[in-house]
């Protein structure tokens, strides 16, 4: 495999940034982004079930659906390994370090509808990554999440303070924010 | 009678009419943001990404409303995804062999309608509580409202971005900032067409 880990996590933190590039997570990108601190914990959440959610995936396909050649049944089984994983990691959050869970618990139920879990699962194993290249792909995608979601809550809380025409107040205003934004990260395109 | 019947078609046309306009899956709820994005670089893929997922919103809704019933309500989420997941799943392999190119430029984001917002929503929101007729009208009309908004932001983008629209070239491409196909012309034309929207149908 020629694709180096430096490679991986450059490319997937800044390059094609999971969010202003592939547009995936964009639901909690535009819901949890109004405060810094709240998109630090989405971040962290995001961060701690993609990584887990890399290993199991990778060891279902290998080990469970390429054996018994049923490829075609992905989407249903990993949605549903996702699902099953984000609510095993909130119980046992509850049980082990209730501070954690204090900080993380509201934003863990709105992993298993953010996309980007998913399709980041279902991408490693197009690109045919070994479990250890998966994982690191899944964290600095992860990590490629944080850092947006925390760079758009900054600009968020600015913008609360300005008075923009009122078609504009809200979620367009957002969205045109994001949009320089992701002019920014195209800067990055072509390091790797 | 006739008033009867006029009235009850009326009620139905509603019901679709709804979707398309006063809840508009993409203007007014913001949901499905993700697909909204990813996939309107003409207005071709985004047509065909909202027709991909209407017949998943469409079919979900009528087999949760029949097995509605049946279903214990702590575990009803996983049900409905497990439901919308084998919709996904068909649709998945009959785009793969009727419309492969459509198929290749969709790529990631057909698995994805798995997690589209919208599909629980509606299951959750509408199907699970009413009819299978009025739930299989309020799939065509939260679909058709979908397809739409797609299908505009996709046309705009690629007026913008590519000087053509539905693939037929305006002769102009030279002169249109690329920009606009890219990820950042996806944020800015969904920014200014929901001001539109605000401005002008919002009510």
């Amino acid at each position: 495999m020629e694709t180096t880990y430096f490679a991986i996590i450059i490319g997937s933190i800044f390059v094609n940034n999971v969010v202003l590039a592939q547009f995936l997570g964009i639901c909690p990108f535009l819901g949890v982004s109004s405060k810094v601190e709240t998109s630090m914990g989405m971040g962290a959440a995001v961060t701690f079930v993609m990584a887990l959610s890399a290993v199991v995936t990778w060891l279902i396909q290998t080990y469970i659906l390429v054996p018994l050649g049923i490829e075609y049944m992905q989407t249903i089984v990993f949605i549903l390994v996702i699902a099953a994983l984000v609510q095993m990691v909130e119980i046992v959050l509850k049980k082990v370090s209730p501070s954690l869970y204090q900080a993380l618990g509201i934003f863990l139920p709105l992993i298993t509808t953010n996309c980007a879990v998913l399709g980041v699962a279902i991408s490693m194993i197009q690109k045919e990554f070994s479990l250890l290249q998966g994982v690191t792909y899944n964290v600095a995608t992860a990590l490629g999440f944080a850092l947006a979601l925390v760079i758009f809550a900054g600009l968020r809380e600015r913008i609360e303070f300005e008075e923009a025409p009122k078609a504009f107040q809200g979620v367009p205003i957002a969205l045109i924010t994001a949009s320089i934004l992701a002019m920014a990260f195209m800067g990055f395109s072509g390091l790797v | 009678m006739a008033n009867k019947v006029t009235q009850f078609l009326k009620d139905k046309l509603l019901l679709v009419w709804r979707g398309v306009i006063k809840e508009n899956p993409t203007f007014v709820l913001v949901l499905g943001m993700c697909p909204t994005l990813g996939t309107t670089t003409s207005a071709e893929n985004g047509f065909g990404m909202g027709v991909a997922t209407m017949a998943v919103l469409i079919m979900s809704n009528i087999v949760i409303a029949l097995i509605k019933n049946f279903i214990p309500d702590k575990v009803r989420i996983p049900a409905f995804i497990v439901v919308i997941a084998s919709f996904v799943t068909v649709i998945d392999m009959l785009m793969q062999a009727f419309v492969p190119a459509l198929y290749e430029s969709l790529g990631l984001f057909i698995p994805l309608i798995v997690v589209n917002c919208i599909i629980l929503g509606r299951a959750e929101a509408f199907a699970s509580k009413n009819g299978v007729f009025d739930s299989a009208l309020d799939g065509v009309g939260i679909g058709l409202g979908f397809t739409l908004s797609l299908t505009i932001i996709g046309a705009v983008r690629e007026v913008l971005g590519s000087g053509a629209i539905f693939g037929y070239s305006l002769g102009c491409a030279d002169y249109m900032p690329l920009v606009f196909v890219l990820a950042p012309g996806g944020f800015m034309v969904l920014g200014f067409l929901m001001v539109l929207f605000n401005k002008f149908l919002k009510k």
